[in-house]
């Protein structure tokens, strides 16, 4: 079982109020992404879920039992951390045998699942090494090891990716991934990264200043933010934007629309603009086009063939099926 | 400034560095000299250096007029059990203020500092008739007592600012692995900091063996340390220079040795953890 | 921010080292306060009696404490003086590269190691004394009169010992702190065409500005209470020439027997030590944060 449950779970930090009251149901098994940009409570949030600090009001749940006051080292959770906080003295055998030997497991018994979490993790050949002899990668591995052994309720991860090197992130990516297929076992995960909460979550929980703006599942997200923070913040390149007239025209204080959900072409179209920047990705073009009339810049997705340079003019064409609409709260309207 | 350094310069340098080192520490090496030499040589005039007959009977005679070994082993429950007792009484203090701050922890920091600079000689009489009252007078205990009260201040100092040092994110992971408190100290953090408490540990032994107020004034006889045993001779058998040399040699061998056994961790200790 | 749980923990570990040391400091100063205002001397034991302030204005008046109040600054300051200018001119000399720095180091660390009864009395024996000390000879074999230093310099000449064994410890606070100094920041100032003296004056020295605070506070503390060294070299004198606060207190109480007057100059010590006590928080206290 996994089940976690917040209710009304605020935090300060003195006068600073980083976590409004908000409720949040994780169920059993759940891969749930807590994302937002720095400083909007998402780690404080999982720390909370830890026991690492205090509610200051609300309550806590897991698997039904009230766990706001229970220390964090009997809340059978398993947590890997940023910095992946290994023991420096330990061998990577006893960084792993570590929680087992917290909780008075035989010798016998601590080295079999040793082994057997090094077997899944690939880390059996550097069993009797020091954390500080391994790759960033055999380091996280290594914590997340530490996490598995003692088969918690729960893991937590608070941006464990974030010090790896671009291609070792895709990979670890997916190895959280296929880890949480194997166990499922329920995981919540912290990233500022959008494209790790999109990749990888079940559910997104979208924060901004200790408040939750919009749970649910990647698609959803992406196709039907509730706001203008979710539209932007979700999908790269991010949403394109357009307040005024072409707004008004279509009964909204805003408009937003994705730079892949725009037709491009040299002869005509909605709106009229002139290429400023091109970036070839090779799969993709993304164009930056400054529109004619000075209502803004927007970007646009085109094909990894696609010709157009500095300078040119283009005419785009939004999709109206995939058109949000914004009022003057930011909120969309349906 | 480590660039184009010129054979030339570097030699002067050298010469210039050694001539300094050797002067320092020339009273030292004078005093151990001395003390293999006869008290007649000892006072020739002028003076040699190594050319002379060298001989062990001083320290036969230290050792038989004023008990060495005794005053040794004083020195060493002393300092040894002051430092332990101190540590123990320290770590988990360091503990808290490096790793559950407050507002206060500066304060108390700076306060328990600040006790260290009572004069100690506004408190020893009431020390003096305290412990004459319990019998701690001329005490083993005593002296522990009261050098680990002394010295207490700057372990604690000391603990904190190595502790400092520590990710507090692996003591979190320990708390989430389910270590209690008393785990986490003694299998993650201790482990951890090894060098600092290293560094503590021998710098307070040399405190602890060197320390001169208390020791002198809380003893006569029985638990009466080096410091004592060689105060002694301040008057006048200090004229007997080869004796005098020879029983200082004595009283400062042990931690010379220590010292140069140990010299990475106390050179670090020896910055009392405040410089890095 | 800490947990409740680990805040309760935190209270109850720290609580043992602070209750000791306030035992260790409220209960034998409330003694000595308490003694300060009797007339009480150890020779006439169970003839105490009230007498108020007669200790403080006896302790006061008396020429000697101002003698000592003049030595323990002298003695402080100049200690001090040599050894924080002495320490930053040996570090930088010890930061240059150079054949055998390890052992040099190790020469020049020995004196921290020395008991202060040991120092004292070979200095005063074996160096300082007129007749056969090194000092003479040395004298001697120039054609010079030997000097007899504790007889006719007594402070400077325990200024002179306290600074040796001291020396070192500035030395390598100093030299580890310039250690630390970045050499991109010399070369930089090198670039914007700084000599050396500017390069000392304006990027190392400011540098080591939090190691010589450090140095400062940790010596005053035990400078403050010089004892052994006067007691093995000159007992004082001669007259009160060499008699600190430390030294003039302890004559009172335990030489003397009079244990009232001592406890009066114990207060007027402590709170003497106070000042500078809090003189030198508030400099540590601002360096330490950073």
């Amino acid at each position: 079982m996994g089940q976690i449950r917040l209710d009304a779970v605020s935090k300060s930090f003195g006068d600073v109020e980083v976590i409004r009251p908000l409720d949040l149901e994780i169920s059993d098994g759940e891969f749930v992404v807590f994302v937002g940009p720095s400083g909007c409570g998402k780690s404080t949030l999982l720390r909370l879920i830890a026991g690492l600090e205090d509610v200051t009001s609300g309550r806590i749940e897991i698997d039904g039992v009230d766990a706001t006051a229970v220390p964090p080292a009997k809340r059978r959770l398993a947590m890997v951390f940023q910095s992946y906080a290994l023991y420096p003295h330990m061998s990577v055998r006893k960084n792993i045998a570590f929680p087992l030997r917290m909780a008075g497991l035989g010798k016998d018994e601590q080295m079999r699942k040793v082994e057997e979490a090094a077997r899944v993790l690939n880390l059996t050949e550097y069993l009797d090494r020091r954390p500080r002899q391994l790759s960033g990668g055999q380091r996280q591995r290594v914590a997340i090891g530490r996490a598995i052994v003692r088969d918690p309720t729960a893991f937590l991860f608070d941006e464990p990716l974030s010090n790896l090197d671009a291609a070792l992130r895709v990979n670890m990516r997916l190895e959280i991934s296929e880890l949480h297929q194997s166990l499922e076992t329920t995981m919540v995960y912290v990233t500022h990264d959008q494209v790790e909460a999109m990749t990888m979550a079940e559910k997104i929980v979208v924060l901004q200043e200790g408040v939750i703006e919009q749970v649910g599942s990647p698609m959803e997200l992406y196709s039907a933010p509730r706001n203008r923070f979710v539209a932007g913040f979700i999908g790269s390149p991010t949403m394109n934007f357009v307040n005024g007239e072409e707004a008004a025209r279509r009964g909204a204080h805003s408009i937003g629309i994705r730079p892949e959900h725009l037709t491009i072409s040299t002869t005509d179209g909605a709106w009229q603009g002139t290429v400023g920047v091109a970036e070839h990705l090779g799969s993709d073009t993304f164009l930056y086009v400054h529109l004619s009339d000075g209502s803004g810049t927007l970007t646009v997705r085109a094909g990894g063939e696609y010709g157009a340079g500095h300078g040119d003019t283009v005419y785009l064409t939004p999709d109206p099926a995939k058109l949000h609409r914004f009022d003057a709260a930011g909120l969309r309207i349906e | 400034m480590a660039r184009n350094v010129t054979p030339a310069r570097k030699a002067t340098v050298t010469a210039v560095a050694w001539i300094i080192g050797l002067a320092i520490f020339f009273p030292i090496l004078w005093t151990i000299l001395t003390s293999f030499k006869t008290e007649a040589e000892a006072i020739a005039s002028p003076p040699s250096f190594v050319l002379f007959d060298w001989t062990l009977e001083n320290f036969a005679i230290v050792q038989e007029r004023s008990d060495y070994f005794r005053h040794f082993l004083n020195s060493v429950i002393i300092s040894l059990g002051s430092t332990a007792l101190g540590l123990i009484i320290a770590i988990p203090a360091a503990w808290s203020m490096a790793f559950v701050p407050t507002k206060r922890t500066k304060h108390v920091l700076m306060w328990m500092l600040s006790t260290k600079m009572l004069p100690p000689v506004g408190v020893l009489v009431p020390i003096y008739l305290i412990f004459r009252d319990v019998g701690l007078l001329d005490t083993q205990a005593g002296l522990v007592i009261v050098l680990t009260l002394i010295n207490l201040p700057i372990i604690v100092w000391m603990l904190y600012t190595y502790f400092r040092e520590i990710p507090v994110d692996i003591l979190e992971a320990a708390r989430m692995d389910g270590a209690t408190l008393r785990s986490e100290i003694i299998h993650v953090l201790m482990p951890m900091a090894v060098p600092g408490i290293a560094s503590t540990l021998l710098l307070n032994i040399i405190l602890a063996w060197n320390e001169a107020f208390w020791t002198l004034n809380l003893t006569a006889a029985k638990a009466a340390p080096l410091t004592a045993f060689i105060a002694a001779y301040s008057s006048p058998e200090g004229l007997f220079y080869a004796k005098l040399s020879a029983a200082s040699t004595l009283a400062i061998a042990p931690i010379l040795i220590m010292g140069w056994f140990s010299q990475r961790q106390l050179v670090r200790g020896l910055t009392f953890g405040a410089v890095k | 921010m800490p947990t409740q749980h680990s805040r309760v923990h935190a209270r109850l570990m720290i609580s043992p080292a602070v209750l000791l040391l306030l035992g260790w400091m409220l209960i034998p100063l409330g003694l000595t306060v308490y003694f300060s205002l009797l007339r009480y001397n150890l020779l006439m034991p169970g003839m105490e009696q009230w007498t108020g302030l007669t200790n403080y204005r006896f302790f006061l008046t008396d020429p000697a404490f101002f003698d000592a109040l003049r030595n323990t600054l002298v003695l402080v300051g100049g200690v001090l003086a040599i050894t924080v200018i002495g320490g930053v001119l040996l570090a930088l000399l010890l930061d240059q590269p150079f054949w055998g720095r390890g052992i040099v180091r190790v020469l020049v660390i020995a004196p921290f190691f020395i008991m202060p009864t040991v120092s004292a009395l070979v200095w005063k024996n074996m160096f300082m004394n007129p007749v056969s000390g090194l000092f003479a000879h040395a004298a001697k074999g120039l054609g010079l009169e030997p000097f007899d230093f504790l007889a006719h310099a007594p402070l400077f000449s325990i200024i002179l010992m306290v600074s040796w064994q001291w020396l070192p410890f500035a030395t390598l606070i100093l030299l580890t702190a310039l250690q630390s100094l970045d050499s991109e920041q010399l070369e930089a100032s090198e670039m914007d065409g700084a000599n050396y003296w500017n390069r000392f004056l304006f990027i190392v020295l400011p540098h080591l500005a939090r190691a010589i605070t450090v140095v400062i506070l940790i010596q005053t503390i035990f400078l403050l209470s010089i004892f052994a060294e006067i007691l093995v070299t000159t007992n004082g004198g001669p007259g009160t020439a060499s008699t600190n606060l430390t030294f003039l207190i302890y004559a009172q109480s335990l030489l003397h027997f009079d244990v009232g007057g001592g406890a009066a100059g114990g207060i007027i010590a402590i709170i003497l030590a106070n000042i500078v006590a809090i003189f030198l928080m508030r400099m540590i206290g601002k360096n330490l944060d950073a």
